[in-house]
């Protein structure tokens, strides 16, 4: 076998590890779909009236609040996926797994690509969950067939960006708890975007945050996908955005597994 | 425990490693001799594990150089990882899965095929005698039984060499002596072991030489009888049943240390038979009657202590 075809297998490897730990152990998978479900059912159950009220014509036309919220909720899930896997990756780097895997003669970054993969398909089920949540809770998506196509391509980029760079989380942390308290950063992001409430909303200071942090074009490219509205050049900033800290995100992992020491041994 | 090695499983020169301001190894020389079974011993805190990590490539050393298998282990790590095995003092089991399950991962990541590495990984849980926890969680198993597996995991790949780092560091006596059986059976096999170790008892059991590491330097390194030989203080210890048996003993043999409490007068010999019998026949031709004999050798504690005790600080270049 080629060095690809083996950088292939080791990685299929690794990813069949991680959905396996999944399996057996799913209550972090679990928690990655309840989190973004509690936020769903809080803000669209206990807050949607007040919230659609108060915002009046600054969410388009007569969509309900659920409509609104639920692509900012979608993002959400793969930013809790994202946090399992960084906790993951710490908890393997504690438990000296990953000191062996370094030790053998294993295509360099499958160890990584593998978990990455894994993760991705978690965050895909995870997401696929709270759709289904959201559609039972009156969530009403107006997009086309290759619409979803886009929502589910531009899901799995930010998967795969966001899950890179946890992986580095992860490997950088000391500990498992550490690497969670890291990924709280991303876990937060969200509330200062166009998630709950439109940047425009916002007091200047932080509206000016909120739209120009990552994940706001993200959730106005998913909310213009699914809901109808405008995307204007928010799609082109997704993506730019997804891929940049995709690739910031491997390198840094990358850079981490090759160098740094086993975080058990460390002290 | 031939010692008639010409090629080397295992070589370093002037190994340095430092971690911020602290000197971890300050020029490390080895050298093991392919299938032959080399300690590294040292109290925590000496080095041992930073040698290993450096030898496994998990670690760059700053300074000297280290060939494992032939290979460099800076400029062909590659290389080295296809040759080696490590099993470390934090047994690196996937706690999540089944014993099975993590013989199976490490098949697969060696790349064996599907039904190579079903047999192989069932071969070692007999082996090992893990087959009857083979579908337990790796999590709900004991110390000894997490060695076994981390160390089953390590074969799996059929190494040449194999870096046992502290194998039996919190075991208990049983399954410390299952673990050594285990690697006597490995070094019978014909692989190379670095092994390291707090316990003098292990070295002195399973090495053919032995490396004594303290505060990052090598202090000593010989066979285990070349290490003892180095400490004076080989002993016949004669019991006597009273005083007055002991006050005569002591007159006719002189050069003794006696000790009125226990009646016993300690005698410097070396092990030799030539040397005991010519003490043996001195009592006789005195008419004494010592009532028991005991023979003390040193063991590697004196060793240890003698060659460790003495305070670093301050001292440069220590050897």
């Amino acid at each position: 076998m080629s060095t690809l075809a083996y950088s292939f297998r080791d990685s299929a490897t690794m990813m069949r590890r991680d959905l396996r730990h999944a399996l057996r152990f799913p209550m972090m998978s679990i928690s990655s779909i309840v989190v973004p479900v509690l936020f769903l059912l809080l803000f669209a159950g206990v807050f949607g009236n007040a919230l659609r009220a108060g915002l009046g014509t600054a969410i388009s036309g007569g969509a309900t609040y659920i409509d609104y919220l639920t692509p900012g909720i979608i993002l959400m899930t793969a930013c809790a996926s994202a946090e399992t896997t960084a906790v993951n990756v710490s908890t393997d780097m504690t438990e000296g797994i990953i000191a062996r895997f370094r030790t053998m003669a294993i295509t360099r970054t499958s160890v990584l690509t593998g978990q990455v993969i894994g993760s991705g398909i978690r965050t895909l089920i995870s997401g696929a969950l709270v759709v289904a949540v959201a559609f039972g809770l009156g969530f009403r998506p107006t997009a086309t067939p290759l619409g979803w196509v886009a929502v589910i391509g531009l899901f799995a980029l930010l998967t795969v960006a966001l899950t890179w760079l946890t992986v580095a989380f992860g490997l950088v942390a000391k500990t498992p708890a550490g690497a969670n308290s890291m990924s709280l950063l991303i876990v937060v992001l969200p509330f200062v975007s166009s998630a709950f409430v439109p940047a425009g909303s916002m007091p200047a200071g932080v509206r000016w945050f909120a739209e120009n942090q990552p994940f706001t074009p993200v959730i106005e490219t998913l909310r213009g996908l699914l809901t109808g509205g405008p995307i204007g050049h928010n799609a082109i900033l997704a993506v730019a955005w997804c891929v940049g800290i995709a690739v910031a995100g491997y390198l840094w992992a990358r850079a981490r597994y090759d160098r740094s020491q086993p975080a058990a041994l460390a002290s | 425990m031939s010692v008639t090695t010409l090629r080397s499983a295992l070589r370093s020169t002037g190994l340095r490693k430092s971690f911020g301001d602290k000197v971890v190894l300050d020029g490390i020389d080895l050298d093991v001799g392919e299938g032959t079974v080399f300690a590294l011993l040292g109290p925590n805190g000496a080095g041992k594990t930073t040698t290993v990590q450096i030898l496994s490539t998990l670690l760059r050393a700053d300074g000297g150089e280290a060939e494992v298998a032939g290979f460099d282990v800076a400029r062909e790590p590659e290389a080295v990882r296809a040759a080696i095995g490590v099993t470390g003092q934090f047994s690196a089991v996937d706690n999540l899965l089944t014993g099975e399950e993590n013989l199976r991962l490490m098949a697969d990541l060696h790349h064996l095929d599907r039904l190579q590495g079903r047999r192989r990984a069932s071969e070692l849980l007999d082996r090992f005698g893990l087959s009857g926890a083979a579908r337990q969680m790796a999590a709900t198993y004991s110390g000894g039984m997490r060695r076994r597996l981390d160390l089953a995991m390590t074969l799996i790949g059929s190494p040449r060499i194999i870096f046992l780092d502290e194998p039996t560091t919190g075991l208990d006596p049983r399954s410390r002596r299952d673990m050594w059986q285990i690697i006597r059976e490995l070094v019978a096999a014909g692989i190379t072991i670095l092994l390291t170790t707090q316990y003098l008892e292990e070295a002195d059991q399973l090495a053919d030489r032995i490396a004594v590491l303290d505060d990052g330097h090598l202090v000593a390194e010989g066979t285990p009888d070349e290490l003892k030989r180095r400490i004076p203080g080989g002993h016949a210890q004669l019991y006597f049943g009273d005083l007055a048996g002991l006050d005569r003993a002591a007159q006719a043999i002189g050069e003794a240390a006696r000790d009125d409490g226990t009646l016993t007068l300690r005698v410097p010999t070396d092990d030799s038979p030539r040397s005991l019998l010519a003490l043996l026949e001195r009592l006789d031709r005195h008419a004494l009657a010592a009532e028991r004999v005991t023979l003390h050798t040193p063991d590697l504690d004196d060793v240890f202590l003698a060659l460790t005790a003495s305070p670093r600080h301050g001292q440069d270049s220590p050897r």
